[in-house]
């Protein structure tokens, strides 16, 4: 955790270093169309959560979990002399979790309790000065038990008079499902000396010590959607986007170490359908209420044929205490019926076809609300001139399951 | 529960919410750039902030629904 903190301290000062030298090169060569550091972002946030209904334990026990994030973006920026932008769009997240349920793939509670994260990206995009715009981009993530590879286009056109705007975007992830199953399902080593357990990653420690490293099978698990967003100003201080999506998944789209406990008392790893289709519409409308309250709404709409049919409402009220500061509480209201292959501990029967005690696929309604601060100060954030705003935002987070959580995010913006 | 995704209701909603697109796209006024300094205003961007990030992720993890957010679908497992 010390290593996380400074490291992102050190990359405050590098970024501080970095546009102390931009901004003075910028005072000499204004109209250089070279590439150049348009902007950084360095988004970090704290996230927890408890609750008693992990999937690891076959839907009872603690869910308890820390994770911290911190992401890193630079953005690049070249225009050229028939005003086309090119932009680079450079990004890293690293994240690092605790998480109490994990310890228990091993039914002693001795797996390892933490893991890590890392996911760096790239996109390109060009906008032309007719409106027309593409980019494509190609992502990574990596953790423990789990890899992905990414890749995305994009496609737009705005209008002649910039009121309107369509976009199509396609994505498709290539993932692969490290196969860490529970202990008890692993098949024990033909040894003299016997194992004593199975770490999360798979490695058997011996009793006397000795670590036998296995090479875990993995299996695949895609992913492709396509969505069409429909953005429209409605008028001088209303506009709305409309947002179409389809998802289609396929492969293995379970969790090796979820757990299920059947009501004639046996035990198996969760099992679903290795296809998935998600639908989710949605609409966002902001309105500018008099000169100092804005009106930020969101709903959606989403089913899949899983059986889960879900509403999502949010409204947050940005108010402007100056033109540099505002003050944004925001509430979301969240409902989701249940997956027709959800039942809780030891309801399943063993007959039954697919089967999971994961209680995001129950039915349940959720709730989240907080507060926002944005402080965009005209002379920069502590007076440094590209320092130009800090973004902080708090919410607190309850579920009819039991589950809790908090999150807090701070974005600092440098331009 | 039923009630709200009855049938009957997705047959009222769905011509309610094609009008209110059709009255959107039709009834839009020709704002100028002149006129658009409250359009521009950072809070009225139509896109999530950045500082959403983190918790669109643990949103998606921990409910069964996600996307359309004009933000990535995939790429992690939230396995915990």
């Amino acid at each position: 955790m010390k290593k996380i903190c400074l490291t992102v301290v050190g990359l405050y000062f590098w970024l501080l270093s970095a546009f102390a030298q931009q901004y003075n090169v910028d005072t000499s060569s204004y109209k250089n169309q070279n590439l150049k550091l348009d902007e950084v972002n360095l988004v970090s946030g704290y996230f927890n959560q408890n609750g008693d209904h992990s999937a690891v334990t076959g839907g009872i026990g603690t869910q308890k979990l820390n994770d911290v994030s911190n992401v890193l973006e630079l953005k690049f920026v070249k225009q050229n002399e028939q005003n086309n932008k090119y932009t680079w769009d450079l990004e890293a997240g690293y994240d690092h979790h605790t998480a109490a349920s994990q310890a228990y793939v091993n039914p002693l509670g001795t797996s390892r309790a933490w893991g890590t994260r890392f996911y760096p990206s790239l996109n390109w995009q060009l906008e032309k000065a007719n409106g027309f715009n593409f980019g494509v981009g190609t992502s990574l993530s990596t953790e423990v038990n789990y890899h992905s590879f990414g890749l995305d286009f994009s496609v737009g056109k705005t209008s002649k008079n910039k009121n309107t705007d369509i976009n199509f975007k396609g994505q498709a992830y290539f993932d692969k499902v490290v196969l860490i199953e529970p202990t008890e399902f692993v098949p024990k080593p033909v040894e003299s000396s016997p194992s004593t357990y199975t770490t999360a990653s798979g490695n058997i420690v011996t009793s006397g010590g000795k670590i036998i490293k296995v090479r875990i099978p993995r299996t695949p698990r895609n992913t492709f959607a396509g969505s069409l967003t429909l953005s429209q100003i409605v008028s001088k201080n209303f506009q709305v986007a409309l947002i179409a999506e389809g998802v289609a998944q396929n492969g293995y789209l379970g969790l090796p170490f979820h757990r299920v406990y059947f009501t004639d008392g046996s035990e198996k790893i969760e099992y679903l359908p290795s296809t998935r289709f998600k639908l989710p519409l949605g609409i966002r409308m902001n309105y500018f209420l008099g000169d100092k309250i804005i009106l930020r709404s969101y709903y959606r709409y989403y089913t899949d044929d899983w059986g889960i049919k879900a509403h999502t409402a949010s409204l947050e009220v940005p108010y402007k205490v100056s033109p540099f500061v505002s003050v944004s509480p925001f509430y979301r209201y969240y409902i989701q019926t249940a997956s027709s292959y959800f039942a809780p501990y030891e309801q399943h029967k063993s007959s039954d076809t697919y089967y999971t005690s994961n209680y995001n696929l129950s039915a349940f309604t959720s709730q989240f609300y907080g507060i926002n601060v944005r402080i965009t100060p005209e002379k920069g954030v502590f007076n440094i001139p590209f320092f130009n705003m800090i973004d902080l935002r708090y919410g607190h987070y309850t579920q009819t399951t039991g589950l809790q959580a908090n999150n807090i995010g701070i974005n600092l913006r440098f331009k | 529960m039923q009630l709200i995704f009855s049938m009957k209701n997705k047959i009222i909603l769905l011509p309610a919410l094609g009008l209110f697109v059709l009255s959107i796209t039709t009834g839009c006024a020709d704002v100028k750039e002149y006129q658009k300094n409250k359009i521009n205003d950072a809070e009225m961007q139509l896109n999530a902030r950045k500082v959403e990030k983190t918790e669109l992720n643990f949103q998606s993890y921990r409910e069964g629904a996600s996307g359309a957010n004009a933000g990535k679908i995939g790429g992690g497992c939230g396995c915990n």
